[in-house]
């Protein structure tokens, strides 16, 4: 399939800002079934962009901007072609094995109803009990749309009642480690026809002789080719398109807009 | 655990009538020296340490919120052969601690082989994956050490921790030393004694050979401190004077296009090389605490671009985390291919049930240690615990055994020191100083001796009432 | 090596709080001679202008304590809970001076550390006796760190030091002839009577000016002459002529140094041209309080030239 992603993000600061420095992880890499044919990130003020490959194997664009900033627009336009694998992910860098997958982290943290929850569904062999948590979770949580991220961690929103993709995704992890699953929260795009305001987030778990496997506990069904892989990290914050620090007093008001789109024609 | 029966580095088994042999005309001078003189003398070391301001801040002790550490004027000396096999022992543990850092966020060898439980070092917080694969310049990790060493008699010697993050210290060992030539210049005529002054030009030379970028103009090298406030803060200015660097705080640094700068009254100056005194967690904000305001954002994108040197590396943690600290008999093997000449005290791992086990029927006997513990909190010496802490530390350890190492009570060696009934002797243990650059591997000889102050005691901790000695190593033909 | 930014910002605040300390050390001093040798009320009078001078009259109304010489010495020494005490000064000082450690001298660190373990901790200043050593000590400590100074390296750290003392020193002199405009006479005293007098004596105590006095002036104490004194005459280093022109020499010799020149040099150089056509005459006639008013904002316009033109922030 072929997608093409345009992804905007503004910022308004209710006072100039004197120096903006940002981590963007918003750059895909390439896989044995996603291949980035253009990417392109902009930005409308006078600011310098560097790229690096993170420890976890991300591509990422270090971000300096000079003040005063009143505004500041970050744009990604790009193409991917992708192809179908049942959700396996071959051909990635993989520079941490995947036993580092099972830290976990204050976001991931399972509460005990999240581990009960985890261990009742997902008895059995390990694909299967993944399979059924992921499935398990979309059920629990019919409706959980791309927001931008709230700073919830995976117990805390597992109580709540409405959730994000990306409190889906961190319940997932969350479970899974529990279960003795390496488990990663992955940040990228899905072409579903509608609009969203944050990109799309959901999971991958490692079983022994399959590899990575793609979960996405907001649809309960594993990423096919209409998934675009950004970056993985283990949990929202580590994998978070945007990191950013400023120099300057003030508010910030944040703006995305973000389209992902099907191109005609076959691959 | 009472000092008697432990060795005494100066008095021998035998007590004052009877020294070491090697030892006896410093034996005769601490006999022949009026307790009231070298009270004296002691009193006075203090009065300038309070006056320069070289205090240190005790956590949770708001009233003192300035102490200077207690100071003792009679010095523990090292001789000449003691010390080169020391030092031997120190550069093999030294260059294993940066080969195993060099593996660990490189290729992992150490893992694949299964010498060490990979989940030890992957599950670990302080394996940093934000520094995975990133090979700083020159390929050094640890640049300065502080190896942690305590003596239970003449040559046997065991390593009780390895300090690869930011060891402080070293300012000690510089003013102990100023203070001795000034109070006892009679010792530097009678014995000779091995200069430690060189160490600022030694940190120096150590920063300049793994600045980034060689054949420039001289490396422009800063000391990074977390600011005025931090407890070690005399050390972090000490050493950027006497240097002759610039002791900058976060605020001072900023970074352009993966380059560090400093913010100087005539705009920004590049910087090359950064002997930091703040944690990995603070050092920038955009790789490690997302939530900290703290540290300098993208300090961490210029150090994988290869534009600046950090010393010591972000990321040693995993290097002298005390639960990796039982594995370096074969961590040192590993690399070295021989065994180590400092060995290890010997320690049994909590999270091994069977270690557990034994720790749990001998705790009156063990000292427990939290894994990710220091400066002596969260620590249980088992001889001198009274039974609630016992069961305080049984319960914890059931609960949590991963957490915790055991480690037999060592009768750790004793030196004459001074107390308010006179001489006696009290507890020590040792941390030298082991410079890694691109140009190979120091010792300074010397070193701080740190003193347990209260009879029979073993915590040597300045934040648990501990002091501290000059620490002599004398030159070959020297006897003492 | 490029001085830091921070570290130029401590250094220069390092200069003015300790100037600032040694200031107040002077004017208890001076107020406790002045209360010794009047009687009440003249003595109440003395140190609310003590307190006023150091504008911390209101914060000492604050405490409800009466206008009494123990209070008012405890307040203005020894009391950390507002800015204005020689304590808090100290306090700051010796902040800003651990701050930027490596550009000081032993020598000059333990003086400002000596001036602060005297104060820190004491609850009480004694009698007018004790006060009085105790502040006899600070001001050796301070005398000690400006020796300190003059024999560290002629470096911009020295420099930047020095300016925030001047510049500090010009706002203070400036300050202490003001409220001489406020204070009123008690009842039944006369201009020129014995109060008044003494209130004269007490300000050229202040800026240890009562020696030089005495030679500038042959025709005894009037107040036309201790304002052309403190004013108008470049002999004395406190006088806001000498200020003004010491800021300017300071600014010319970092630029030397640093090569940066600019706003602050402009104002404080066009400050000394008006300040050599000043006449004390016209100054009077025209209105002191309105002259020394427009002087203190002046002096802190220039203060923040200062802070922009090296980088303070």
């Amino acid at each position: 399939m072929r997608i093409a992603i345009e992804h905007r993000t503004q910022y308004r600061f209710s006072q100039a800002q004197d120096r903006i420095v940002q981590m963007l992880r918003l750059t895909p890499t390439d896989t044995q079934d996603q291949t980035v044919v253009s990417w392109r990130i902009g930005v409308d003020c006078d600011a310098r962009l560097r790229e690096a490959i993170d420890g976890f194997g991300n591509a990422v664009t270090m971000l300096y901007a000079e003040g005063p900033i009143a505004a500041l627009e970050l744009s990604v336009i790009g193409e991917v072609l992708t192809s179908e694998n049942a959700g396996v992910i071959c051909g990635a860098a993989e520079p941490l094995p995947p036993l580092f997958y099972l830290r976990s982290t204050p976001r991931t943290q399972a509460s005990v109803t999240l581990a009960e929850f985890a261990a009742d569904v997902a008895a059995g062999e390990a694909l299967d009990g993944l399979h059924r948590l992921n499935a398990a979770l979309h059920g629990r949580f019919p409706d959980a749309p791309d927001l931008p991220d709230r700073g919830c961690a995976a117990a805390q929103a597992f109580a709540a009642k409405t959730v994000t993709s990306r409190d889906v995704a961190q319940i997932f992890i969350a479970g899974a480690r529990h279960l003795g699953a390496p488990a990663r929260y992955v940040s990228g795009y899905r072409t579903d026809g509608e609009a969203h305001s944050a990109p799309h987030a959901w999971a991958e778990a490692y079983v022994e002789a399959l590899g990575w496997i793609g979960f996405d506990p907001a649809t309960g069904l594993s990423p096919d080719e209409s998934y675009v892989r950004v970056a993985v990290g283990l949990d929202a914050t580590g994998a978070a398109p945007i990191a950013g620090t400023r120099v300057g007093h003030g508010r910030e008001q944040l703006d995305v807009d973000l389209h992902v789109d099907r191109l005609g024609g076959e691959e | 655990m009472a000092a008697r029966g432990a060795f005494d580095e100066i008095w021998g088994h035998g007590g004052p009538a009877s020294p070491r042999a090697e030892f006896a005309s410093l034996a005769r001078w601490i006999a022949e020296t009026p307790a009231d003189e070298l009270q004296r003398r002691q009193q006075s070391a203090e009065v300038t340490f309070r006056q320069l301001g070289i205090t240190f801040a005790v956590y949770g002790d708001s009233d003192a919120a300035e102490r200077i550490i207690p100071f003792d004027i009679v010095p523990r000396v090292f001789l000449h052969d003691e010390w080169a096999r020391l030092s031997e022992g120190l550069v093999q543990r030294v260059q294993a601690i940066n080969a195993f850092l060099e593996d660990i966020y490189g290729d992992a060898r150490i893992l694949k082989e299964g010498v060490i439980p990979n989940e030890l070092v992957l599950l670990n917080e302080q394996f940093r994956p934000e520094v995975n694969r990133v090979r700083p310049p020159h390929g050094v990790w640890a640049h300065i050490c502080g190896i942690d060493l305590v003596r239970t008699g003449p040559d046997e010697f065991y390593v009780l921790e390895d300090n690869a993050r930011t060891p402080s210290g070293v300012s000690y060992m510089l003013e102990n030393r100023e203070a001795m030539i000034r109070l006892c210049p009679e010792l530097f005529r009678d014995f000779r004694v091995e200069p430690v002054d060189s160490y600022p030009d030694m940190l120096l030379q150590t920063m300049r050979s793994v600045a980034p970028h060689m054949g420039k103009s001289t490396p422009v090298c800063v000391v990074l401190t977390p600011g005025h406030f931090n407890s070690a803060y005399y050390e972090h200015s000490f050493l950027a004077d006497s240097m002759g660097v610039e002791l900058v705080e976060p605020a001072d640094l900023v970074v352009d296009d993966d380059v560090v700068f400093m913010q100087t009254i005539a705009g920004r100056v590049r910087v090359d090389v950064i002997y930091r005194r703040i944690d990995d967690d603070y050092l920038d904000p955009l790789a490690f605490r997302p939530d900290s305001m703290l540290g300098v954002p993208g300090l961490i994108a210029a150090y994988r671009a290869g534009n600046v040197a950090i010393l010591n590396a972000p990321g040693n943690g995993i290097a002298d985390d005390k639960a990796i600290y039982s594995y370096m008999p074969e961590i040192v093997r590993f690399y070295s291919g021989g065994e180590a000449k400092l060995p290890n005290v010997e320690t049994w791992r909590c999270r091994e049930p069977q270690a557990l086990k034994y720790v749990l029927d001998n705790l009156a006997d063990l000292v427990v240690k939290l894994v990710d513990g220091s400066g002596g909190y969260g620590m249980l010496v088992g001889p001198t615990a009274t039974s609630a802490q016992i069961e305080e530390f049984r319960a914890a350890l059931i609960a949590e055994p991963h957490r915790y190492i055991a480690q037999p009570t060592l009768a750790l060696s004793t030196v004459p020191t001074m107390t308010e009934k006179g001489l006696a002797p009290r507890h020590v243990d040792f941390r030298p100083f082991v410079l890694t650059g691109s140009d190979g591997v120091r010792v300074v000889p010397g070193g701080l001796t740190r003193v347990a102050l209260r009879e029979g005691s073993l915590v040597v901790n300045s934040s648990q009432g501990g002091g501290t000695k000059d620490s002599f190593v004398l030159s070959p033909e020297a006897g003492a | 090596m490029l001085m830091l930014s921070r570290t130029a910002a401590a250094l220069y605040w390092l200069g003015r709080y300790l100037e600032r300390a040694d200031f107040i050390a002077r004017l208890v001093e001076a107020t406790v001679r002045l209360d010794a040798l009047s009687a009440r009320p003249a003595g109440e009078a003395a140190w609310q202008s003590a307190l006023a001078v150091s504008y911390t009259d209101k914060a000492f109304a604050a405490t409800g304590h009466p206008v009494t010489l123990a209070h008012v010495a405890r307040f203005l020494a020894l009391d950390a809970s507002h800015p204005g005490s020689i304590v808090s000064c100290l306090d700051r000082a010796r902040n800003n001076a651990r701050a930027v450690r490596t550009a000081l001298t032993r020598e000059a660190w333990t003086a400002i550390n000596r001036a602060w373990l005297m104060f820190h901790n004491r609850s009480s200043t004694g009698g007018p006796t004790e006060t009085l050593n105790l502040l006899e000590a600070v001001k050796g400590e301070t005398r000690g760190f400006e020796g300190a100074i003059h024999r560290m390296m002629r470096n911009e750290a020295t420099l930047l030091i020095q300016l925030g003392a001047a510049v500090e020193r010009a706002d203070n002199t400036a300050r202490l002839l003001d409220v001489k405009y406020h204070i009123l006479l008690p009842e039944g005293e006369r201009v020129g009577g014995a109060v008044d007098r003494d209130q004269w004596t007490t300000i050229l105590q202040t800026v240890s000016a009562v020696t030089a006095y005495r030679w500038l002036y042959s025709d005894g104490l009037k107040p036309r002459n201790v304002i052309d004194l403190l004013i108008s005459r470049f002999e004395l280093p406190r006088s806001l002529a000498a200020c003004v022109e010491e800021v300017v020499t300071l600014l010319s010799a970092l630029a030397k140094r640093t090569g940066l020149q600019g706003e602050a040099d402009r104002m404080a150089r066009a400050r000394m041209a008006r300040m050599q056509k000043t006449k004390t005459t016209d100054v009077i006639v025209s209105g002191l309080h309105q002259y020394l008013e427009a002087f203190i904002a002046e002096n802190a316009m220039l203060d923040a030239a200062v802070a922009r033109q090296f980088r303070f922030i």
